[in-house]
């Protein structure tokens, strides 16, 4: 196997698809950016909100109140560079801390897009996408280069492999393919679309979506590998994708994973995308053509290797930490992000905080909205983790009003894929008792049901 | 190939277009179509045919009469028209817990129920305004000062009915600031009473987008909250402590008019449930609403029938409150434990309308606009 890993390692290919795909990826960034700008979203979701929800080990990261917005222009701006390949390796850097700085400011705002967005990004770093068709190449012809190892194409492909196929174990839940949920409460209170409207509020059309969905996640990435089905898949990722924006609140991201599907094709339509967009901009691609091969040099290489290396084993891990948990994972959802579930859970809950003094009794119950948007309050009532945040924090807000020996209890229903609302944490624990850890919460009240499969 | 790929684009262009407009848009009406989907446009025409319109004109005659009284009263105090004044406050008190839940449009626009019901009524502020003479009721300011718990204040408050009739017939900004409130009242209700039976309606009924701004989102999210936060906090959570472990019995509503706040409540309750299930207002029949509903969502779903176990935790709090003084001041006073009884209650039906209805109907809470994933 030593022969033909090494082999494999040295093989080179065109750099045009991985031009291709900095030059839109760069471009769909600046295009999210800028949309969540104008949306008013960073207003919404990171100025106005008293209280942020940080991840465990990630306190420290907080918005800046209205410098937040020059956090977004450098995320922006950078993202164009990156489009440009101008100063990239620099460039791509700072989209990578910025844009993960961003998501990381509050919880309440996750999203496995946002996620991929942060890892994809980081794996750029470490990938020559900058040696063809880019500012870089241009200004320095000692840096450009017509072909780059052929790994760094498939590194892409294989990130791309691991989000769908995974995507697609997770689906595979009794929920989801026999009760046909979140899909079926979802989809007919879409029932206004044109055309689609009556259709999606027949029940065998929810299992149609979900069966289809599954299958398609499972095996999309070999059939965009296997050329002669290649072509057939990526239509198939444009209607799925396009059909899942129609359907669904979910922004760019379908538009980004269509053009990140492009890496899959050829040499020969990456040069074809690019010499169409050479005539528009009258750029002279065959400045680009010098048919120089890049390589990795000494130290160099073995970092970028290991590092690369060490990034797929996490990912092909991650995921399945859930085991390590107790409990359903849908219902705890111990291990539940960072591990491509998409779309699996229709889940709403209700939590009443309770400030008690220990010493005399006296007790009284919290308004939310005092401290909370309301989206951060519906994020926060059903997930353990914020919970036990914000239980922290009311106490040191009330301690701070002068409160004393403070116990803080919350009275919390769940409802999980049209279930009925049933109690979920444990009422008559005082929450300040529990740290946040990555330890199994033993307050959370078992699931009364049962979900069968990944 | 290349004609291939254009096709596509411009294919995906069209739906993505499609998708964006989602905002006020109308879905038509699909009624007669032999689907047996649900008609949310014929629900939403229910409503505002069937229950709204006709009890903000009931109401808005109530306000009319309330008003005509409130003069009647100042052109010659005596004890029959302070009477006759008085029997038609609490008339009117007890209508407008028909259409304080139906706050969007008009309504919304003018804050129609701070304005009406703010209480407890800010009994410094009112004297303050009495004795300086100069008071501007149109401010949010006064909010406190003004609507029902000032009529309230004003009617029985002032003392004895001796003291009270004294105090109008020798001091006119008395019988100004009565009228004034009472045309206030009046004024409000028939800006919104007029909308709804002018353009609103349509604007309301036609509205049948399932985004976030369409009318049975936005009903939905504005009905919810009314039960949670002015039913239940409002009429029985403040009294009662419930928020702080200290009873309140001052902020009860009518607390003057002793006797009438739990009529206010029941009133409240019973109007919530008939719009539940779709009652018309005048009697005479039954139309589609959150009951059906929820019905024609729960044929898909296994489990428990949601639709019912609202309707009976709705019934639930109605049994409970047969415990309950006439007085909800006294009932806190003399034994609040009752009182947090018809708390628990209530919570119960939150909980229900708030996790489990919203959910079931997909139904995000408050207009939470961004992105899924």
């Amino acid at each position: 196997m030593q022969f033909s890993i090494g082999k494999y390692l040295k093989s080179t290919t065109e750099a045009a698809p991985l031009a291709v795909f900095r030059l839109f990826f760069g471009l769909m960034m600046f295009a999210s950016i800028l949309r969540f700008w104008l949306n008013g979203w960073i207003e919404k979701l990171y100025i106005t909100p008293k209280f942020f929800f940080s991840y465990y080990g990630f306190e420290w990261v907080k918005p800046f109140g209205e410098f937040t917005y020059l956090l977004f222009a450098l995320c922006g701006i950078s993202a164009l560079m990156v489009a440009a390949g101008f100063k990239y390796r620099f460039s791509i850097i700072i989209f990578f801390l910025s844009f993960t700085y961003i998501e990381l400011m509050d919880k309440t705002t996750y999203l496995n897009h946002y996620y991929f967005i942060s890892i994809l990004s980081f794996l750029m770093i470490f990938l020559p996408a900058n040696v063809y068709f880019s500012v870089d190449a241009f200004r320095n012809p000692a840096k450009a280069f017509q072909k780059i190892p052929a790994w760094c194409i498939d590194a892409i492909k294989l990130l791309l492999a691991i989000v769908y196929f995974y995507a697609g174990l997770a689906k595979l839940n009794s929920d989801w393919l026999f009760r046909a949920m979140p899909l079926k409460i979802w989809l007919p209170s879409k029932y206004d679309l044109p055309i689609l409207g009556d259709l999606i509020q027949q029940e065998w059309l929810h299992y149609a979506f979900s069966w289809s969905g599954m299958l398609y996640d499972l095996f999309i990435p070999f059939l965009l590998l296997w050329k002669r089905t290649r072509l057939a898949a990526f239509i198939m990722v444009i209607v799925f994708h396009v059909l899942t924006r129609v359907l669904f609140p979910i922004g760019m991201f379908p538009y980004i994973m269509i053009v990140s599907a492009l890496i899959f094709f050829s040499p020969k339509v990456h040069h074809f995308i690019l010499n169409k967009i050479s005539a528009w901009f009258k750029i002279s691609k065959s400045k680009f053509d010098t048919s120089k091969v890049y390589e990795f040099q000494g130290l160099q290489k073995k970092i970028t290797l290991s590092v690369v290396s060490l990034f797929f084993v996490i990912q092909l891990l991650f995921p399945w930490r859930y085991l390590l948990y107790p409990g359903e994972l849908f219902w705890t959802e111990e291990g539940y992000r960072f591990s491509w579930r998409v779309m699996l859970m229709e889940k709403a809950g209700y939590a009443q905080f309770k400030i008690v003094d220990g010493e005399t009794g006296n007790r009284f119950y919290v308004n939310n909205s005092d401290f909370l948007t309301p989206f951060q309050e519906k994020q926060m009532s059903f997930q353990p983790d914020f919970i036990l945040q914000y239980a922290q924090f009311l106490a040191d807000h009330f301690e701070k009003d002068g409160h004393q020996n403070i116990e803080v209890y919350v009275e919390n229903y769940v409802a999980l894929n049209g279930r009925k609302s049933v109690p979920y944490l444990n009422p008559r624990v005082n929450l300040l008792n529990f740290a946040d850890s990555f330890k199994h919460k033993t307050f959370i009240l078992p699931f009364q049901d049962e979900i069968k499969g990944f | 190939m290349i004609k291939f790929s254009r096709f596509l684009l411009i294919f995906a262009l069209i739906i993505a277009s499609c998708s964006s407009e989602d905002d006020g848009t109308d879905g038509g009406d699909t009624g007669g179509n032999e689907t047996a989907s649900f008609d949310r446009g014929a629900m939403l025409a229910n409503w505002a045919d069937n229950i709204i319109v006709p009890s903000f004109d009931n109401f808005q005659s109530s306000t009319q009469s309330l008003q005509g009284l409130s003069e009647a009263f100042v052109a010659s105090p005596s004890l029959a028209t302070l009477e006759a004044l008085r029997s038609q406050y609490k008339e009117a008190y007890l209508d407008f817990q028909t259409v304080s839940m139906f706050q969007s449009g008009k309504a919304e626009e003018l804050n129609f129920r701070s304005f009406l019901n703010t209480y407890p009524v800010n009994t410094t502020g009112v004297d303050a305004k009495l004795a300086s003479g100069d008071f501007n009721l149109a401010l949010p300011s006064s909010y406190a000062e003004q609507g029902f718990p000032a009529l309230d204040y004003l009617l029985y408050g002032l003392g004895s009915d001796e003291e009270t009739l004294q105090q109008f017939s020798e001091n006119e900004i008395y019988s100004d600031y009565l009228t004034a409130v009472t045309a206030r009242i009046n004024m409000l209700t028939s800006e919104v009473t007029a909308s709804w039976n002018g353009d609103y309606r349509d604007t309301f009924v036609n509205n049948t987008s399932s985004s976030s701004t369409g009318s049975v989102d936005r009903f939905t999210n504005d009905y919810v909250m009314y039960f949670e936060k002015i039913l239940r906090s409002g009429k029985i959570g403040y009294p009662a402590g419930a928020f702080t472990g200290t009873p309140s019995p001052g902020n009860a509503e009518a607390l003057y008019a002793t006797g009438l706040s739990k009529s206010l409540y029941l009133q409240a309750v019973n109007s919530f449930e008939a719009f539940y299930v779709g009652d018309h207002f005048n009697g005479g029949g039954t139309g589609l609403s959150f009951y059906q509903y929820l019905q024609y969502m729960e044929t898909m779903k296994d489990g428990a029938s949601l639709s019912d176990l609202i309707g009976e935790q709705l019934s639930a709090v109605k049994s409970q409150s047969s415990a309950l003084d006439q007085d909800l001041q006294n009932q806190v006073e003399i034994d609040n434990t009752t009182m947090l009884a018809a708390f628990d209650e209530l919570q119960k039906a939150v909980i229900l309308l708030k996790v489990d209805m919203m959910q079931a109907l997909s139904i995000s809470v408050d207009y939470v606009d961004s992105d899924g994933d």
